[in-house]
């Protein structure tokens, strides 16, 4: 009975909610978009359907599920269909290692406020998000179609070089914490007593930098700048499919802001968890604090895109490639050096 | 361009037909690229999908008749084009307009370069990816068209003035209006150039894009900001003042490198000294008459006039052959854009795709105008 409850029913309520909880997310995400920018641009945003716009995500998703599917003459139909799927599922699974609060206790029973704790959660979620590449290449190639072609092309590009610099950046963490479980990373932060983000400032920036890349958003938006390529690697999606492609964009997103805060600005924890004096901020359970701390991030993409113009394709890669990768080795390398001087 | 059959692995270029139902082409242009990877090697333009025969339907309407015609050209600065035909006339039929409608065309005319730049700046920085300033850029554009609006009732193609002079007084707490946004409108460009001038992504993605020499800009032909932003100061408002111009104290900003980056900063400026005239036009509008003694019949003596006026794009000329009957035996149009176009193929080529957008951007084309 213990074995069926403990491996069977609280992983699949935990799975359910996680589920549910981060597709409301990514739906109000494009409404929480759509509101930001409109306000830094003087005009209102969606404000027809539902108070203030409130159902706008979900008209939105109803319109996408009844438009006409359309695949292009000389498509690829297998890859075609399987390009928005292969995109979509590992920016969901990622989901599985990233801790949102402590374990608490529930009826009794001890019930930790993630999925799972990988012993390898940092390479898993580098890993599995990098198969999402996958499916955008495959489905520019498959829409028989120059500019999805382009889009694909600098998509893949930019996130294979961003990666490179995305992985050196959180070396400094892993050599802080000791541990490649995201559970851990989070917890020797509440025992040294400072966020990783006052020991490794520059391994945040290159991190944060590289995620905004690899998420494709502005302003290195360029895979569907959609002034130059017209909608990149989606030009040729509608509908359904289309709107498989935009949820794994903003899961991403949310992935992206999530390792952000699980890093360097301490999960769960609530500000300066070495400070006794504010310890009342306790009484604020984990899960907001870092609910709080995401979408504090999420507000920082949507302000890029409000702000900044676009990076052009070549000077992408050589931000990527000429100053990115190298801070990111020379931090690896300080932070190595003082680690063994300090911890002698 | 003959486009052979090719298969992407035979050679490593592609063609790419960038328009005419493109986000960014400014209408319904249409450019060939020839792309080795992202750099283009060869681009040309297809133009004429809205051509609607401008010049002549001139033949077929009256002097006045025509005028709304005018309008669909360059219909960002209906009131420049309406301006440089009026005044055409006026000096085929050797009359002149009343001092009072001078100054009013004047200062109307610079509001709607105003606009005009307005829009080029908002697109312009959409095409690159800056959102925000398209929105900025809108809301005061706003302001400018509610003037014409109370002014003659329409926003867009204005059909604003009229041979001889002005068609109506202008209204009640017309100055009050303008002033307001005169004295406004500075702030709001710093709020722009706070967005763009030191911008690192911006300065990377328009400096040295698209440049265009002194010499190459006058081989083509090229006018407008585009030209003094090569370097070279020729405005026909001071250099062939017409209207009230001469009376008004502004400067022609000039550019360097006749690069993007310096076609930006010139049209920014331009926008500046627009405002100055129209403050200067605004105080000193005499009073009188507002329109010439002209008879309801034009038919002007046997001849032919060639007046070119400085249009937000660059020079706008008119050459109008009367053979003293009520239509105009030829009417042809100098259009700005159409010249300036051809400057794209050069500009272009040896550039990203990117960069591409960010030229056709910077021309500031209206294809209203380059078909007519």
């Amino acid at each position: 009975m213990d074995f069926l409850v403990d491996f069977v029913l609280i992983p699949s309520i935990k799975i359910g909610v996680v589920f549910g909880v981060v597709s409301l997310v990514v739906a109000y995400l494009t409404l929480l978009e759509r509101k930001v920018i409109a306000f830094m641009q003087v005009r209102l945003g969606p404000m027809r359907v539902g108070p203030y716009g409130l159902l706008q995500p979900i008209a939105d998703g109803l319109k996408l599920m009844l438009k006409e599917d359309i695949v292009p003459s000389g498509a690829d139909r297998m890859v075609f269909t399987m390009a928005p799927i292969i995109t979509l599922i590992p920016a969901f699974i990622v989901f599985a290692v990233i801790p949102f609060g402590p374990t608490i206790s529930i009826l009794g029973r001890d019930v930790s406020l993630y999925i799972t704790d990988l012993n390898i959660g940092v390479l898993y979620v580098l890993s599995v998000s990098s198969i999402g590449i996958l499916g955008v290449i495959l489905g520019g190639w498959a829409s028989n179609s120059k500019y999805p072609l382009l889009g694909a092309l600098r998509s893949a590009a930019q996130m294979v070089s961003y990666e490179v610099a995305l992985g050196f950046s959180i070396i400094g963490v892993l050599m802080l914490s000791g541990s490649l479980s995201l559970v851990d990373i989070v917890e020797s932060q509440r025992d040294s007593g400072y966020w990783y983000v006052f020991l490794q400032p520059v391994g945040f920036i290159l991190f944060f930098v590289c995620g905004v890349a690899e998420t494709n958003r502005a302003p290195f938006d360029m895979p569907e700048a959609e002034t130059e390529l017209v909608a990149g690697f989606h030009t040729e999606y509608s509908g359904f499919r289309f709107s498989l492609f935009f949820l794994a964009e903003y899961a991403s997103m949310i992935v992206i802001t999530s390792m952000t805060v699980t890093l360097f600005w301490g999960g769960w924890l609530r500000p300066f968890p070495n400070i006794e004096a504010l310890a009342f901020l306790d009484l604020i359970p984990g899960v907001v604090w870092f609910g709080l701390k995401v979408l504090m991030f999420l507000y920082l993409y949507l302000w890029f895109r409000a702000s900044w113009p676009r990076y052009r394709y070549d000077q992408l890669m050589n931000l990527g490639w000429l100053y990115l990768l190298p801070i990111a080795i020379g931090n690896v390398i300080v932070t190595a050096v003082l680690v063994l001087v300090l911890r002698g | 361009m003959t486009t052979d059959e090719q298969t992407l692995f035979d050679s490593n270029e592609i063609t790419l037909s960038m328009g005419p139902q493109h986000p960014s082409t400014h209408g319904v242009l249409q450019v060939k690229l020839k792309l080795d990877g992202e750099r283009v090697l060869d681009a040309e333009c297809v133009i004429g999908y809205l051509h609607r025969g401008v010049e002549k339907l001139g033949e077929h309407q009256t002097y006045g008749q025509f005028l709304p015609t005018l309008d669909r050209m360059d219909y960002i600065a209906a009131v420049s084009n309406c301006l440089g035909y009026c005044e055409a006339i006026e000096r085929l039929l050797g009359i002149e307009a009343p001092p009072r409608a001078q100054y009013v065309r004047v200062l109307l005319t610079e509001l709607n370069r105003i606009s005009s730049h307005l829009l080029w700046l908002g697109t312009h920085a959409l095409d690159i990816g800056a959102m925000t300033v398209f929105l900025y850029c809108f809301r005061e554009r706003e302001e400018v068209l509610k003037i014409f609006e109370n002014y003659c009732g329409a926003r867009l193609t204005t059909h604003i003035f009229r041979i001889g002079g002005l068609q109506y007084e202008i209204y009640d707490g017309f100055e009050e209006q303008v002033r307001t946004f005169v004295k406004d409108f500075p702030k709001k460009i710093d709020e722009y150039e706070q967005l763009l001038t030191e911008n690192r992504i911006w300065i990377g993605r328009t400096r040295g894009v698209g440049v265009l020499t002194k010499e190459e800009a006058i081989d083509l032909g090229v006018t407008g900001p585009c030209l003094r932003a090569s370097g070279l100061e020729w405005d026909i408002r001071k250099s062939n003042p017409y209207a009230a111009y001469s009376e008004f104290d502004f400067e022609i900003p000039v550019g360097e490198y006749g690069d993007t980056y310096d076609r930006y900063l010139c049209r920014i400026e331009e926008m500046r000294q627009s405002n100055r005239i129209v403050a200067q036009a605004v105080e000193k509008i005499p009073d009188g008459p507002i329109k010439a003694k002209v008879s309801k019949i034009i038919k002007p003596p046997v001849g032919d006039i060639y007046h070119s006026i400085e249009a937000p794009k660059g020079e706008l000329g008119y050459y109008v052959v009367s053979d003293q009957t009520t239509l105009p035996y030829r009417v042809r149009v100098r259009p700005p854009s159409y010249v300036n176009l051809q400057a794209l193929r050069q500009m272009v080529t040896g550039h990203m795709v990117a960069d591409v957008v960010a030229v056709i951007g910077t021309l500031d084309i209206v294809l209203g105008e380059v078909d007519r």
